[in-house]
C-alpha cells in the first residue's frame, strides 16, 4: 500500500494532464482558459471529501477516543483546506477572462470561501489552542458542526444573486461538456486528485503519529534524566 | 429541566445585580450602530436600504462580546469546575446558558432595533410582528452556536480571538438568512421571506440539537 498509492497517483496525474492538454478539444466560446475547469472541479470534489472525512473521523474520535481517528481528522482538514485553496485560486484565473472580474459574491463562490474559512479556523484552533488534550476534543466538535453547516450554507447562498455556470447538472451559464473526451478528462482528473489527496492524507496522518511517538520518547527521556538528577 | 432553570436563574440574577453585561452590550451596540451608519454615510433616501445589514452586523459583533462574557465569569474562582461537579447534566447546563444568552441578546435587540429605525429613517411599527419573528429566530440561532463555542473559547489559549475566529464563518448562513428575511419583511411582510425563514428555522433546529448533544464533550474533563 505504501508504494502502490504514490505510483498510481503519479500515473493518474500524468494521464489527466495528457487528456486535459493534448486530447480534449478547445472549448469554442471560452477558449483555452476553459481547460482549468478539469482541475478546478476535481479539487472542489476532493475538498468536500476531506471535509466530510473530518466530520466522520471527529465523530469516531468523540465516541471512542481513538488517536488514529483524531490524526485522520487533522490530516483530512489540512488536505481539505489545501484543495479548497486550489479551487479558490483556479476559479478567479478562469473568471477574470470570462466574467471580467476576479471575484464576485455568487452563491458558489460565497459557499466555497465560507467553507474554506471554517476549516482554516479549525486548523487555527488546533495550532494555537494550546497543547492540552482537550483541544483535540474541541476540534472534533468543530469538525462535526462544520459539516452540519454545509447544507445550510448551500441553501442560504441561494438567497444571493448568482451567475456561476452549473456545467454538470444543468446547462445554464456554461456551454456544458459537449465533447465526450471532456467528460472522460473530468473523470480522470477527479480520480487523479482524489488519489493525490488520499496519499497526502496518509502521509500527514503518519507524520502526526511519528510526532506523537517523538513526544512520548522525549517525555520518557526527561523522566529518566529526572531520576538520575 | 430543573437544572437548566437553576442555571438560567443564576445567570440572570448575577446579571441583575451587576448589570455589567447588559450595560456594556448596550453601549457597544450603540457605538457599532454609530460606526456603521457613519461609515456608510448614505443620503437620507438610501438609508432605509442599509437597515438589515447594519442591524445584523451590529447584532453579531455585540452578541459575540455578550456571550463570551457569560463564560468568562464562570472562569473566575473556577466556577465552571463547580458547575460540572454539581448534580446537573451538561445538556441542562447548555440549555440554561443558552436561555440566559437568548434573554441577554433579546434585551440588546430591544434597544438596538428602535435605534436602527431612528438612525436610518424607518417606521418599524407596521412590520413589527413579522420583524419580531425574524429577530427571535436570529437571536436563537446565534445563541445556539455561540453558547457552545464560548464554552470552548474560554478554555483554550488565545481565547480573545478564538471565539470570533471559530464562530463568524459558521454564522455566515445565519447572517445571509436574517439579512434577507429582514429585507423582505421591510419590503412587505413575512410572505416574501419564506425561503429565508426556512433557512433560519433549519439553522436554529440543527444547531440547538447539535449544541445540546455536543456540549457534554466540550465541558467534560
Amino acid at each position: 500500500m505504501g508504494r502502490v498509492l504514490p505510483a498510481v497517483t503519479c500515473a493518474a496525474m500524468l494521464a489527466a494532464l495528457y487528456l486535459v492538454f493534448m486530447v480534449v478539444p478547445t472549448e469554442q466560446q471560452m477558449g483555452i482558459v476553459q481547460r482549468i475547469f478539469y482541475f478546478h472541479v476535481s479539487s472542489a470534489w476532493m475538498a468536500f471529501i476531506g471535509f466530510f472525512l473530518v466530520a466522520g473521523a471527529s465523530a469516531v474520535y468523540l465516541w471512542n477516543g481513538s488517536r488514529a481517528a483524531d490524526r485522520l481528522a487533522e490530516a483530512a482538514a489540512e488536505v481539505g483546506v489545501l484543495f479548497c485553496s486550489l479551487v479558490l485560486v483556479t476559479g478567479p484565473i478562469w473568471a477574470r477572462p470570462i466574467w471580467g472580474v476576479w471575484w464576485t459574491w455568487d452563491p458558489r463562490l460565497t459557499m466555497t470561501v465560507i467553507l474554506w474559512a471554517i476549516y482554516v479556523s479549525y486548523l487555527m484552533l488546533r495550532a494555537f489552542g494550546g497543547a492540552d488534550e482537550a483541544v483535540n476534543r474541541y476540534a472534533a466538535v468543530l469538525g462535526i458542526i462544520g459539516v452540519l453547516d454545509i447544507p445550510i450554507i448551500m441553501v442560504s447562498v441561494r438567497l444571493l444573486r448568482g451567475m456561476h455556470p452549473a456545467v454538470i447538472t444543468r446547462n445554464e451559464g456554461g456551454s456544458g461538456l459537449v465533447d465526450p473526451w471532456m467528460r472522460i478528462a473530468l473523470l480522470v482528473s477527479a480520480v487523479a486528485l482524489v488519489l493525490l489527496g488520499s496519499w497526502l492524507m496518509q502521509l500527514r496522518a503518519r507524520m502526526g503519529r511519528l510526532g506523537e511517538e517523538m513526544a512520548a520518547l522525549r517525555r520518557e527521556e526527561e523522566a529518566r534524566h529526572g531520576e538520575v538528577a | 429541566m430543573r437544572g437548566a432553570l437553576v442555571i438560567f436563574r443564576k445567570d440572570l440574577s448575577i446579571e441583575w445585580r451587576t448589570r455589567e453585561g447588559v450595560s456594556s452590550v448596550l453601549v457597544l451596540g450603540l457605538l457599532l450602530l454609530v460606526v456603521l451608519t457613519v461609515a456608510h454615510d448614505a443620503p437620507p433616501e438610501a438609508a432605509p436600504a442599509l437597515a438589515p445589514s447594519v442591524l445584523w452586523a451590529t447584532f453579531l459583533f455585540t452578541g459575540l462580546l455578550g456571550v463570551q462574557r457569560g463564560f468568562l465569569l464562570e472562569r473566575e474562582n473556577d466556577c465552571l469546575a463547580g458547575l460540572l461537579v454539581s448534580p446537573i447534566d451538561p445538556a441542562a447546563i447548555y440549555v440554561g446558558k443558552l436561555s440566559a444568552n437568548v434573554a441577554l441578546l433579546a434585551v440588546m435587540q430591544l434597544f438596538v432595533v428602535p435605534l436602527v429605525g431612528l438612525f436610518l429613517h424607518l417606521d418599524l411599527m407596521p412590520v413589527l410582528p413579522a420583524l419580531l419573528i425574524v429577530l427571535a429566530l436570529g437571536n436563537f440561532g446565534f445563541a445556539a452556536l455561540a453558547t457552545l463555542f464560548a464554552a470552548i473559547s474560554v478554555r483554550v489559549r488565545a481565547r480573545e480571538v478564538m471565539l470570533p475566529l471559530l464562530l463568524l464563518p459558521l454564522l455566515v448562513p445565519l447572517l445571509i438568512g436574517t439579512v434577507s428575511a429582514t429585507r423582505s419583511v421591510l419590503a412587505g411582510g413575512l410572505a416574501l421571506a419564506t425561503d429565508a425563514v426556512t433557512v433560519l428555522v433549519a439553522f436554529d433546529v440543527i444547531f440547538a440539537v447539535a449544541g445540546w448533544l455536543l456540549f457534554a464533550y466540550v465541558v467534560r474533563d
